[in-house]
């Protein structure tokens, strides 16, 4: 790692099953470009890889590698969406995003971390997991690539839409009623991996007795002040606030490359839309 | 109990709206008897209601909420395991509780009054959550409780014993807070670098014993 620009952490899909202990999952913030590059190389889906943020990282190869790029589009000069080979010696610079906040790089055999309490994503505020990617660290290369590279992508979806989100109802969805999700919004510059702080008009607060309970990936909590936090992959397990909608499975890849000051809307949809659309972004990744 | 979706992959369970021995007991039940299962990730339980998060590609909401209902009645009849007691020695205020003033201000009792009724006290876990293995504490005395600071520190060290209204907690890591500060103890509750158990669960049962500034 020769510059790690402004925030690289090395992520899987999450740590699951310790949120009962408040640990909640972390892992690729924007999921399907994180799964996708890994199928590129050969890798199984979860296999850790480098997630970076706004502005990537330079990196120097000790040894041959197969890496894939997905996700936004760093600056590399490099194709993304596709396996490529790099040589020993050959050193990856990535600049500053033209597109969303995300982009991964993705190894063939995976990034060689050893995991803590099964998972080799980092949670930044706890150091659960490690921490963000320092100048000068080496970062071995794992053997975890169970089958031959693929051939570059085809049909990449259009996943970064102009800040709209999906979204089901809440737990709290009643204390709301429907017109709750009419705003437009842009994401605040407080935004960061645990919740994504939206500005905009304020959703009414609902008066109503509401005990502290258990959060999900994607929460719309609104705060007394009306200004809704969607809550993301280091996010608390617990929380107060009532929650009017959950932004659906198939969009935390959107979250994922919001920016700070990208615009944000919303747009309610029922569970069983959510998982068709869940259902159409697998078959995309299945057929890499 | 109630049960309704929180997402496309989690169903709320709910067991009332109060805090009470009552609903803990299922609480801890259900987080128990649904542990461990293919396709659920994770289960945030909390006073009187557990989150169930799945895997929406192998599981449905209502295959999930029939495996509630089936776990929860064949483990209602399972023998409750025994509560545990855990030691908590705790340095009481100086550095330690910088807020122990302040609550004795607030309480109208003298500093030495508030150590003796907080270690005085039988605390249960109701459960664990919030950020990184934070128990939340049922049992504090009505008379120490003090309301949480207008503004969170940015920094609260680990260990530090709280107040925060009429709840009683610890802080496993050092991270920002609001809660009231009276103490602080050197026992671990979570070590993020390695991985062993976090010390307190659910259900536990908590004692406070105060040691003298150079020890603990």
């Amino acid at each position: 790692m020769i510059s790690p620009g402004i925030q690289t952490t090395v992520q899987d899909l999450g740590r699951f099953g310790w949120a009962h202990f408040g640990v909640s999952a972390a892992g690729a913030a924007d999921p399907l470009a994180f799964r996708a590059g890994n199928l590129l190389v050969g890798n199984a889906e979860n296999a850790p890889a480098l997630e970076m943020t706004l502005v990537g990282a330079t990196l120097e190869f000790a040894a041959p590698a197969v890496i894939a790029l997905t996700g936004s589009d760093f600056g590399a000069g490099l194709p993304l969406w596709s396996p490529l080979e790099v040589k020993a010696g050959e050193t990856v610079k990535c600049g500053a995003t033209r597109s969303g906040a995300r982009c991964y790089l993705c190894v063939r055999g995976g990034i060689g971390v050893p995991p803590v309490m099964g998972s080799a994503s980092v949670h930044i505020m706890t150091g659960v997991g490690g921490h963000p990617l320092r100048p000068g660290q080496v970062l071995p290369i794992g053997g975890a690539a169970i089958r031959r590279p693929r051939p570059p992508a085809r049909g990449i979806p259009e996943y970064v839409r102009e800040g709209l989100l999906r979204v089901t109802p809440g737990p709290q969805a009643e204390w709301f009623g429907g017109r709750w999700a009419a705003g437009s919004y842009v994401v605040s510059e407080e935004s960061n991996r645990m919740g994504l702080r939206l500005r905009g008009p304020a959703i009414p607060s609902p008066a109503g007795h509401m005990l502290t309970e258990g959060v999900s990936l994607g929460a719309i909590q609104v705060p007394p002040d009306g200004q809704p936090i969607i809550l993301f992959v280091d996010h608390q397990t617990t929380g107060g606030y009532p929650k009017p909608g959950n932004v659906i499975s198939a969009d935390f890849c959107r979250l994922g490359q919001l920016r700070p000051r990208d615009p944000v809307r919303f747009e309610q949809v029922s569970i069983e839309q959510a998982l068709g659309l869940l259902r159409d972004q697998e078959q995309w990744l299945y057929s890499l | 109990m109630t049960i309704r979706p929180a997402s496309d992959r989690s169903l709320l369970i709910s067991f009332g709206d109060e805090i009470s021995l009552r609903a803990h007991r299922q609480v801890k039940l259900l987080t128990r008897a649904l542990e461990g299962i293919r396709g659920v990730l994770n289960l945030h339980p909390a006073y009187a209601s557990v989150l169930v998060e799945f895997d929406p590609r192998l599981r449905t909401h209502s295959a999930i909420e029939d495996l509630v209902r089936d776990r929860l009645e064949s483990a209602s009849h399972a023998a409750e395991m025994p509560a545990r007691t855990v030691e908590v020695p705790v340095r009481y205020g100086g550095e330690s509780g910088p807020d122990l003033e302040d609550v004795a201000r607030h309480t109208g009792l003298s500093p030495a009054r508030v150590v003796e009724l907080h270690a005085a006290a039988d605390y249960l876990v109701y459960f664990v959550g919030f950020s990184t293995c934070f128990p939340y504490l049922g049992g504090l005395p009505a008379e120490l409780s003090t309301p949480r600071l207008s503004a969170p520190r940015k920094h609260v060290p680990a260990g530090s014993v709280a107040i925060g209204g009429s709840q009683a907690g610890i802080y496993p890591l050092a991270s920002p807070g609001g809660w009231r500060l009276i103490g602080r103890t050197s026992l671990r509750l979570f070590d993020p670098q390695g991985s062993p158990p976090p010390l307190l669960h659910m259900g536990d049962r908590v004692r406070f014993i105060p040691v003298p500034e150079d020890r603990a």
